[in-house]
């Protein structure tokens, strides 16, 4: 068509609601899309140097800076390599209060995200606080719950970002049964809330947009996975955490400050969708029972079910919540002695954007020697390029640039993209040729 | 910061340079008083919550993080030509943040080290706070700072008063508070002494050293403090990596690591 044949270059300064600075290079020459970027440009800020020679003791607070809106994904993936190293074995009570902590992590990055940054997109509004105006019991309901995590994260943690709670070896500190028994009613008035907002994210009418996609997430029998677990594929793949290097496999490209990364030489999805689709039945019944009541179903191939999973994980997040604190006591001790050797040791764990993976190697007193960390969001950027091109072609080029764009900034937004933590601003350049 | 009252409604902006995002949160985990704030100001510029507008000007402007490329120094002339009032939020913004551990080192090696193509790495060797490149009207002080930094601010602006500014110790707060000392009771290497209050007393309520995330308070004694940690055991190296941390650029910390350094 002549309309395809255009030159034409459509230019997106700056892509909202999203977490981080990026940008989107797109290139259509005779109705095809030859190239393709999402480049990430948020300045790196060197964590894996600076922690060189810190002590095991101050790595809990430091990693926690990498992400203001996940700090406890980066310190439960840490302290679980270090205390690997060291011989520590935790009690049943640090486990789950770590379970607790992840909790909270979760409802409050994944309803900041559907409500905050998301939802707007297939409601057409531009914002929250527009869109609020006319879903204002939503909105509202949606940062009640929001507000239930970071009250979870600030009873471990004294406060909601960046925490002072976690420490290698456990907690500084157990929350009193006050605390324990306030939190409980919280959560429990709650619950409903959760049951309606799965429903409601199902009923938005989402776009129909299904793909080939290969799913990664570690994997536990007995629970949905937080802290513990093997690392699993919908293609097959079953390995222990320590043999990730063998299979996935981190590279550079020029467009971004982000390294990129590939399961046996291709992308892969990790994250919400990923996780259910993977775990859906270690998934409590209730969870089950309230999704069964939509139209949506599990393992989905429909990326933007990423949103429905996000909220099916809020609901499962608030009985897990309660579950914990119903069995809560205040123990001898938060935490277990460590002593500090020297060695290699690996973490991962489920931060809100998915599987974060960690290496770290000490020296005899403790003190780190080198460490790796790979964040989802760079483990989905192959991915986010992958269905850009899928989704943009799926629907047609031959829509409008303003089409076009709200489209790629609702695919990119649809990962919940945290560019801080890979390494913000996205800009579109459509060259037709 | 001399004061005008802004008008009924003040225009806003929030920037974000080199930075976690974790201060903007100061603003999105407000909760329905975010729904509340949005009828007080009207919020014209704030990415990652969806209304974008660089260019219009705007009464109060919030700052994160630090200036760490070229684009980034380019940029905050502009934020500041645009904003009657520019206010700094968090660690970054006013002390550098801990990317600015760099400044001490060679950042071309470490980039070698990390990217696997450092020839696409394209950054200034030094992240540096916002002050250094601009004037700054208020500087609100965390890592990160908190919701009712935030508020306290707003609502102070918008009563045509001067933002009330934090600058005891933590140490006075924490008595105050009636907690017991951490580094008197338990030998920890509390920074409690030289730091900023405002947190809350946060770590010695959780039965920990308080790390200095508010940075340096007024009238600091950091050579006494540093005398009291050798005491307490620490090597001068563990003694100056207290202070080398997410306001290493603060200049009494900066200072205090000089001098433990020098020192015999």
């Amino acid at each position: 068509m002549s309309e395809q044949q255009r030159d034409l270059t459509i230019e997106v300064p700056v892509l909202a609601r999203v977490e981080g600075e990026g940008g989107l290079s797109l290139e259509v020459k005779n109705g095809q899309i030859t190239q393709l970027q999402l480049r990430i440009f948020e300045p790196p800020r060197f964590f894996e140097k600076f922690l060189e020679g810190r002590s095991y003791q101050e790595v809990p607070d430091i990693v926690a800076r990498i992400c203001g809106i996940c700090p406890v994904a980066y310190q439960m993936s840490a302290v679980h390599a270090l205390e690997s190293i060291f011989g520590v074995k935790i009690t049943p009570w640090i486990r789950a209060m770590r379970r607790l902590l992840y909790c909270g992590e979760w409802l409050e990055s994944h309803n900041l995200h559907i409500h905050l940054l998301a939802a707007p997109d297939f409601l057409g509004y531009r914002s929250a606080t527009e869109m609020a105006a006319q879903y204002g019991e939503e909105v509202k309901r949606g940062l009640a719950l929001q507000h239930i995590g970071n009250d979870i994260i600030r009873m471990l943690g004294g406060r909601s970002v960046h925490p002072v709670g976690v420490k290698v070896g456990g907690f500084y500190k157990a929350p009193s049964l006050a605390d324990v028994e306030a939190l409980k009613q919280k959560i429990r008035a709650a619950i409903p809330q959760a049951e309606a907002l799965v429903r409601w994210t199902a009923s938005l009418g989402l776009p129909d947009d299904h793909q080939e996609f290969v799913c990664v997430s570690t994997h536990h029998a007995q629970e949905y996975p937080f802290n513990e677990g093997d690392l699993i594929s919908s293609d097959g793949l079953n390995i222990p955490i320590a043999e990730y290097e063998q299979h996935f496999k981190e590279f550079h490209a020029a467009h971004s400050t982000a390294l990129h990364s590939h399961l046996h030489d291709k992308p892969y999805l990790v994250g919400p969708l990923a996780r259910v689709n993977l775990n859906y039945a270690q998934l409590p019944a209730p969870v089950r029972l309230n999704l069964e009541r939509t139209n949506v179903q599990f393992p989905s191939n429909n990326m933007f079910h990423s949103l429905v999973a996000r909220a099916v994980e809020v609901h499962f997040a608030l009985l897990e919540a309660l579950q914990i604190l119903d069995n809560y006591h205040v123990p001898d001790s938060p935490y277990v002695p460590v002593t500090p050797r020297a060695g290699t040791g690996y973490g991962c764990t489920e931060a809100p954007r998915g599987m974060l993976w960690h290496t770290w190697t000490t020296n005899e007193q403790g003190e780190v020697v080198s460490t790796r960390i790979v964040p989802p969001t760079s483990q989905n950027q192959p991915r986010i390029e992958e269905d850009l091109k899928l989704s943009l072609e799926a629907m047609g080029l031959d829509h409008s640039d303003d089409i076009l764009r709200l489209r790629a900034e609702t695919v990119i937004r649809n990962y919940d993209p945290c560019i801080s933590c890979a390494t913000h601003f996205l800009k579109l350049n459509v060259n037709r040729a | 910061m001399s004061l005008k009252a802004v008008s009924q409604k003040p225009t806003v902006a929030v920037h974000k340079f080199s930075s976690c995002d974790g201060c903007q949160l100061a603003f999105l985990n407000l909760g329905e008083h975010l729904i509340k704030l949005t009828e007080l100001v009207d919020i014209l510029h704030f990415v990652e919550a969806g209304p974008i507008d660089f260019d219009s000007p705007v009464e109060i402007a919030f700052v994160e993080g630090s200036i760490s490329t070229e684009e980034e120094a380019e940029r905050i002339q502009a934020v500041r030509k645009n904003s009657r009032f520019l206010i700094t939020i968090g660690a970054c913004a006013t002390a550098g943040g801990i990317q600015a551990l760099k400044n001490m080192n060679d950042e071309k090696a470490w980039t070698a080290a990390i990217y696997a193509q450092p020839q696409y790495i394209s950054t200034l060797a030094t992240a540096t706070p916002i002050a250094q490149h601009v004037r700054v009207d208020l500087e609100l002080h965390g890592c990160p700072i908190n919701s009712h930094q935030i508020l306290s601010t707003i609502r102070a602006l918008l009563f045509g008063v001067t933002p009330v500014q934090d600058q005891d110790k933590l140490c006075s707060e924490c008595k105050r508070l009636g907690k017991v000392c951490v580094m008197v009771t338990q030998q920890m290497p509390c920074m409690g002494p030289v730091t900023r209050t405002g947190c809350g007393v946060l770590c010695p309520r959780q039965n920990r050293d308080c790390y200095s995330c508010y940075g340096p308070a007024e009238n600091v004694n950091t050579a006494s403090l540093s005398q009291q940690l050798i005491s307490l055991g620490l090597s001068k190296t563990d003694v100056a990596r207290r202070f080398m941390l997410f306001n290493n650029q603060a200049p009494e910390y900066a200072a205090a690591v000089m001098h433990i350094r020098e020192a015999k």
